[in-house]
Protein backbone atom coordinates (compact mmCIF):
# COMPACT_ATOMS: atom_id res chain seq x y z
CA UNK A 1 0.00 0.00 0.00
CA UNK A 2 1.08 3.68 -1.08
CA UNK A 3 2.14 5.95 1.73
CA UNK A 4 0.02 8.59 0.08
CA UNK A 5 -3.25 8.37 1.73
CA UNK A 6 -2.77 8.06 4.55
CA UNK A 7 -0.27 11.79 3.96
CA UNK A 8 -3.54 13.09 1.96
CA UNK A 9 -5.51 12.34 4.80
CA UNK A 10 -3.19 13.90 7.20
CA UNK A 11 -2.70 16.48 5.50
CA UNK A 12 -6.50 17.01 4.85
CA UNK A 13 -7.36 16.77 8.74
CA UNK A 14 -4.54 19.33 9.33
CA UNK A 15 -5.51 22.08 6.96
CA UNK A 16 -9.01 21.68 8.34
CA UNK A 17 -7.72 22.01 11.74
CA UNK A 18 -6.04 24.99 10.72
CA UNK A 19 -9.18 26.52 8.99
CA UNK A 20 -10.84 25.89 12.48
CA UNK A 21 -8.15 27.53 14.47
CA UNK A 22 -8.24 30.76 12.44
CA UNK A 23 -12.37 30.97 11.78
CA UNK A 24 -13.83 29.78 15.00
CA UNK A 25 -14.47 32.72 17.63
CA UNK A 26 -15.23 29.78 20.58
CA UNK A 27 -12.24 28.92 22.89
CA UNK A 28 -13.54 25.47 23.32
CA UNK A 29 -13.93 25.01 19.45
CA UNK A 30 -10.36 26.48 18.80
CA UNK A 31 -8.81 23.64 21.21
CA UNK A 32 -11.03 20.85 19.35
CA UNK A 33 -9.29 22.32 15.92
CA UNK A 34 -5.60 21.75 18.00
CA UNK A 35 -6.61 18.12 18.80
CA UNK A 36 -7.74 17.60 14.79
CA UNK A 37 -3.92 19.14 13.57
CA UNK A 38 -2.48 16.67 16.75
CA UNK A 39 -4.36 14.27 15.39
CA UNK A 40 -3.24 14.48 11.52
CA UNK A 41 0.28 14.15 12.78
CA UNK A 42 -0.20 10.75 14.26
CA UNK A 43 -1.67 9.30 11.03
CA UNK A 44 1.64 10.32 9.86
CA UNK A 45 3.79 8.65 11.99
CA UNK A 46 1.71 5.53 12.06
CA UNK A 47 1.63 5.20 8.46
CA UNK A 48 5.28 5.79 7.73
CA UNK A 49 5.78 3.14 10.76
CA UNK A 50 4.16 0.41 9.18
CA UNK A 51 4.10 1.36 5.22
CA UNK A 52 7.73 2.12 5.03
CA UNK A 53 10.00 1.09 8.01
CA UNK A 54 8.07 -1.94 8.86
CA UNK A 55 11.44 -3.29 10.72
CA UNK A 56 12.74 0.06 11.99
CA UNK A 57 14.12 -0.85 15.55
CA UNK A 58 12.10 0.36 18.83
CA UNK A 59 8.57 0.94 16.73
CA UNK A 60 9.52 4.61 16.66
CA UNK A 61 6.21 6.02 14.94
CA UNK A 62 3.90 4.24 17.26
CA UNK A 63 5.24 5.08 20.54
CA UNK A 64 5.64 8.62 19.13
CA UNK A 65 2.30 8.40 18.49
CA UNK A 66 1.65 7.41 21.95
CA UNK A 67 3.67 9.92 23.59
CA UNK A 68 1.88 12.98 21.09
CA UNK A 69 -1.33 11.31 22.63
CA UNK A 70 -0.42 11.91 26.16
CA UNK A 71 1.00 15.27 25.17
CA UNK A 72 -2.50 16.29 23.95
CA UNK A 73 -4.21 14.39 26.61
CA UNK A 74 -2.63 17.49 28.90
CA UNK A 75 -2.98 19.79 26.89
CA UNK A 76 -6.52 19.84 26.33
CA UNK A 77 -7.00 19.26 30.56
CA UNK A 78 -4.57 22.91 31.26
CA UNK A 79 -6.43 24.36 28.08
CA UNK A 80 -9.84 23.62 28.86
CA UNK A 81 -8.85 24.90 33.02
CA UNK A 82 -7.70 28.39 31.04
CA UNK A 83 -10.94 28.46 28.86
CA UNK A 84 -13.10 27.74 32.20
CA UNK A 85 -11.22 30.54 34.02
CA UNK A 86 -11.46 32.63 31.78
CA UNK A 87 -15.53 32.21 31.42
CA UNK A 88 -15.35 33.07 34.88
CA UNK A 89 -13.36 36.31 34.83
CA UNK A 90 -14.55 37.31 32.01
CA UNK A 91 -18.31 36.00 31.07
CA UNK A 92 -17.19 34.84 27.70
CA UNK A 93 -15.01 32.02 25.97
CA UNK A 94 -14.68 33.70 22.38
CA UNK A 95 -11.04 34.34 21.61
CA UNK A 96 -11.53 37.83 20.18
CA UNK A 97 -12.85 39.16 23.83
CA UNK A 98 -9.33 38.18 25.84
CA UNK A 99 -7.15 40.94 23.88
CA UNK A 100 -5.76 41.90 27.39
CA UNK A 101 -2.25 41.83 26.41
CA UNK A 102 -2.45 43.03 23.05
CA UNK A 103 -0.27 45.51 22.23
CA UNK B 1 -4.39 -0.73 -5.62
CA UNK B 2 -5.28 -2.75 -2.69
CA UNK B 3 -8.51 -4.03 -0.85
CA UNK B 4 -6.29 -2.04 1.89
CA UNK B 5 -6.23 0.87 0.29
CA UNK B 6 -9.89 0.52 -1.07
CA UNK B 7 -10.64 0.26 2.88
CA UNK B 8 -8.86 3.10 4.12
CA UNK B 9 -9.87 5.86 1.22
CA UNK B 10 -13.24 4.79 2.15
CA UNK B 11 -12.65 5.65 5.47
CA UNK B 12 -10.64 8.45 5.14
CA UNK B 13 -13.63 10.31 3.06
CA UNK B 14 -15.97 9.74 6.10
CA UNK B 15 -13.41 11.01 8.62
CA UNK B 16 -12.80 14.04 6.59
CA UNK B 17 -16.47 14.77 5.83
CA UNK B 18 -16.86 14.76 9.91
CA UNK B 19 -13.85 16.98 10.57
CA UNK B 20 -15.15 19.68 7.79
CA UNK B 21 -18.95 19.12 10.00
CA UNK B 22 -16.88 19.49 12.94
CA UNK B 23 -14.89 23.12 12.37
CA UNK B 24 -18.30 24.50 10.21
CA UNK B 25 -21.05 23.06 12.37
CA UNK B 26 -23.33 25.82 14.05
CA UNK B 27 -24.09 23.88 17.08
CA UNK B 28 -21.43 23.22 19.78
CA UNK B 29 -22.66 19.92 21.14
CA UNK B 30 -23.15 18.45 17.33
CA UNK B 31 -19.13 20.05 17.17
CA UNK B 32 -17.92 17.79 19.93
CA UNK B 33 -19.64 15.01 19.12
CA UNK B 34 -18.94 14.97 15.07
CA UNK B 35 -14.84 15.27 16.87
CA UNK B 36 -15.67 11.98 18.94
CA UNK B 37 -16.52 10.45 15.31
CA UNK B 38 -13.72 11.89 13.43
CA UNK B 39 -11.16 10.80 16.23
CA UNK B 40 -12.91 7.12 15.89
CA UNK B 41 -12.50 6.79 12.39
CA UNK B 42 -8.76 7.90 12.45
CA UNK B 43 -8.74 4.93 15.49
CA UNK B 44 -9.70 2.84 12.42
CA UNK B 45 -7.37 4.40 10.17
CA UNK B 46 -4.40 3.05 12.97
CA UNK B 47 -6.25 -0.58 12.73
CA UNK B 48 -6.29 -0.51 8.82
CA UNK B 49 -2.49 0.31 9.27
CA UNK B 50 -1.47 -2.53 11.40
CA UNK B 51 -1.45 -0.13 14.21
CA UNK B 52 -3.81 -1.97 16.96
CA UNK B 53 -1.91 -0.71 20.24
CA UNK B 54 -2.63 2.76 18.74
CA UNK B 55 -5.63 2.09 17.67
CA UNK B 56 -7.20 1.23 21.32
CA UNK B 57 -5.67 3.94 22.79
CA UNK B 58 -7.00 6.28 20.70
CA UNK B 59 -10.29 5.12 21.39
CA UNK B 60 -9.65 4.81 25.35
CA UNK B 61 -7.88 8.70 25.17
CA UNK B 62 -9.53 10.64 23.00
CA UNK B 63 -12.98 9.52 22.58
CA UNK B 64 -13.17 8.19 26.09
CA UNK B 65 -11.76 11.11 27.93
CA UNK B 66 -10.96 13.81 25.79
CA UNK B 67 -14.48 14.06 23.83
CA UNK B 68 -16.25 13.85 27.11
CA UNK B 69 -13.56 16.47 28.79
CA UNK B 70 -14.97 19.00 25.69
CA UNK B 71 -18.83 18.33 26.80
CA UNK B 72 -17.77 19.10 29.81
CA UNK B 73 -16.24 22.56 29.03
CA UNK B 74 -18.72 23.45 26.45
CA UNK B 75 -21.31 22.64 29.26
CA UNK B 76 -19.97 24.59 32.11
CA UNK B 77 -19.11 28.09 29.61
CA UNK B 78 -23.00 27.88 27.83
CA UNK B 79 -21.95 29.17 25.19
CA UNK B 80 -24.75 30.70 22.44
CA UNK B 81 -25.56 28.79 19.45
CA UNK B 82 -25.07 29.76 15.90
CA UNK B 83 -22.86 30.88 13.63
CA UNK B 84 -21.94 34.16 13.84
CA UNK B 85 -21.82 33.96 18.14
CA UNK B 86 -19.08 31.01 16.89
CA UNK B 87 -17.23 32.35 13.98
CA UNK B 88 -14.96 35.56 13.31
CA UNK B 89 -14.69 38.00 10.96
CA UNK B 90 -11.65 36.08 9.31
CA UNK B 91 -13.43 33.21 8.14
CA UNK B 92 -12.61 33.58 4.49
CA UNK B 93 -9.31 34.19 5.33
CA UNK B 94 -8.88 30.74 7.14
CA UNK B 95 -10.37 29.04 4.34
CA UNK B 96 -7.71 30.66 1.71
CA UNK B 97 -4.86 29.29 4.42
CA UNK B 98 -6.47 26.44 4.74
CA UNK B 99 -6.79 25.69 0.94
CA UNK B 100 -3.55 26.92 -0.06
CA UNK B 101 -1.56 24.94 3.04
CA UNK B 102 -3.52 21.75 1.45
CA UNK B 103 -2.59 22.30 -1.80
CA UNK B 104 1.11 22.97 -1.86
CA UNK B 105 1.42 19.56 0.64
CA UNK B 106 -0.61 17.67 -1.09
CA UNK B 107 1.57 18.42 -4.28
CA UNK B 108 4.28 17.92 -2.97
CA UNK B 109 3.62 14.69 -1.45
CA UNK B 110 2.02 13.20 -4.83
CA UNK B 111 5.25 14.28 -6.16
CA UNK B 112 7.41 12.41 -3.35
CA UNK B 113 5.95 9.38 -3.34
CA UNK B 114 5.53 9.39 -7.44
CA UNK B 115 7.99 6.56 -8.01
CA UNK B 116 7.18 4.39 -4.52
CA UNK B 117 6.76 0.95 -4.84
CA UNK B 118 6.11 -1.33 -1.89
CA UNK B 119 8.25 -4.23 -3.38
CA UNK B 120 5.45 -5.83 -4.23
CA UNK B 121 4.34 -6.33 -0.82
CA UNK B 122 0.52 -8.30 -1.11
CA UNK B 123 -0.35 -7.65 2.25
CA UNK B 124 1.25 -5.71 5.05
CA UNK B 125 3.22 -7.63 8.10
CA UNK B 126 2.08 -7.50 11.25
CA UNK B 127 3.09 -4.40 12.76
CA UNK B 128 4.55 -4.24 16.27
CA UNK B 129 2.16 -5.66 18.66
CA UNK B 130 2.01 -4.41 22.69
CA UNK B 131 4.82 -6.53 23.88
CA UNK B 132 7.26 -5.12 21.05
CA UNK B 133 5.92 -1.33 22.15
CA UNK B 134 5.97 -2.33 25.51
CA UNK B 135 10.11 -3.36 25.18
CA UNK B 136 10.87 -0.45 22.99
CA UNK B 137 9.55 2.01 25.57
CA UNK B 138 11.00 0.30 28.43
CA UNK B 139 14.29 0.12 26.91
CA UNK B 140 14.81 2.85 23.92
CA UNK B 141 12.18 5.34 24.99
CA UNK B 142 12.58 5.42 29.03
CA UNK B 143 13.89 9.05 29.10
CA UNK B 144 11.07 10.41 26.87
CA UNK B 145 8.42 8.04 29.14
CA UNK B 146 9.67 9.73 32.26
CA UNK B 147 9.52 12.85 30.83
CA UNK B 148 5.73 12.39 29.96
CA UNK B 149 4.66 11.34 33.13
CA UNK B 150 6.16 14.44 35.01
CA UNK B 151 4.37 16.38 32.16
CA UNK B 152 1.20 14.85 32.99
CA UNK B 153 1.82 15.16 36.54
CA UNK B 154 2.76 18.89 36.07
CA UNK B 155 -0.65 19.34 33.72
CA UNK B 156 -2.98 17.50 36.66
CA UNK B 157 -1.25 20.32 39.56
CA UNK B 158 -1.66 23.28 36.38
CA UNK B 159 -5.17 22.65 35.48
CA UNK B 160 -6.33 21.89 39.21
CA UNK B 161 -4.90 25.09 40.34
CA UNK B 162 -5.93 27.31 37.31
CA UNK B 163 -9.54 25.66 37.33
CA UNK B 164 -9.94 26.24 41.55
CA UNK B 165 -11.86 28.98 42.65
CA UNK B 166 -10.17 31.70 44.51
CA UNK B 167 -8.56 31.26 47.89
CA UNK B 168 -10.91 29.42 51.06
CA UNK B 169 -14.31 29.64 48.79
CA UNK B 170 -14.74 25.77 47.94
CA UNK B 171 -18.10 24.54 49.64
CA UNK B 172 -19.19 28.00 49.74
CA UNK B 173 -22.55 29.42 48.03
CA UNK B 174 -21.53 32.40 46.10
CA UNK B 175 -24.00 35.50 46.31
CA UNK B 176 -24.28 36.39 42.88
CA UNK B 177 -23.81 34.41 40.02
CA UNK B 178 -21.12 35.79 37.90
CA UNK B 179 -22.48 34.94 34.40
CA UNK B 180 -25.16 37.98 33.23
CA UNK B 181 -25.15 36.93 29.62
CA UNK B 182 -27.53 35.33 27.99
CA UNK B 183 -29.68 34.76 30.70
CA UNK B 184 -33.17 35.28 31.43
CA UNK B 185 -32.77 36.14 34.90
CA UNK B 186 -36.47 34.13 35.76
CA UNK B 187 -34.22 30.77 35.23
CA UNK B 188 -32.07 31.56 37.96
CA UNK B 189 -33.15 30.04 41.78
CA UNK B 190 -33.05 32.55 43.73
CA UNK B 191 -29.87 33.06 46.33
CA UNK B 192 -32.16 33.10 49.43
CA UNK B 193 -33.52 29.71 48.63
CA UNK B 194 -30.11 28.36 48.39
CA UNK B 195 -29.61 29.11 52.13
CA UNK B 196 -30.10 26.33 54.71
CA UNK B 197 -32.66 28.56 56.61
CA UNK B 198 -34.76 28.91 53.56
CA UNK B 199 -35.91 32.50 54.60
CA UNK B 200 -32.75 35.47 53.44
Amino acid sequence: MSPVAPLILATFLFCVGVYGVIARRNAVLVLMSVELMLNAVNINLVAFQSLIWQDAPAATGQVFALFIIAVAAGEVGVGLAIVLNMFRNRASVNVDDVDLMRW
Amino acid sequence: MSAQEVVFILIGIATGGTAIMTVTSKNLVHAALFLAVTLSGIAAEFLVLHADFVAMVQLIVYVGAIAVLFLFGLMLTRAPIGREALDSQNRGLGAAVALALFGVLSSLIVQAFRNFSDAGLAVLPDGPGPVEIGEAIFSTWVLPFELISMLLLGALIGSVLLSRKEEGESGEIEAITRVELSDDPSTEVEYAELLPGGEA
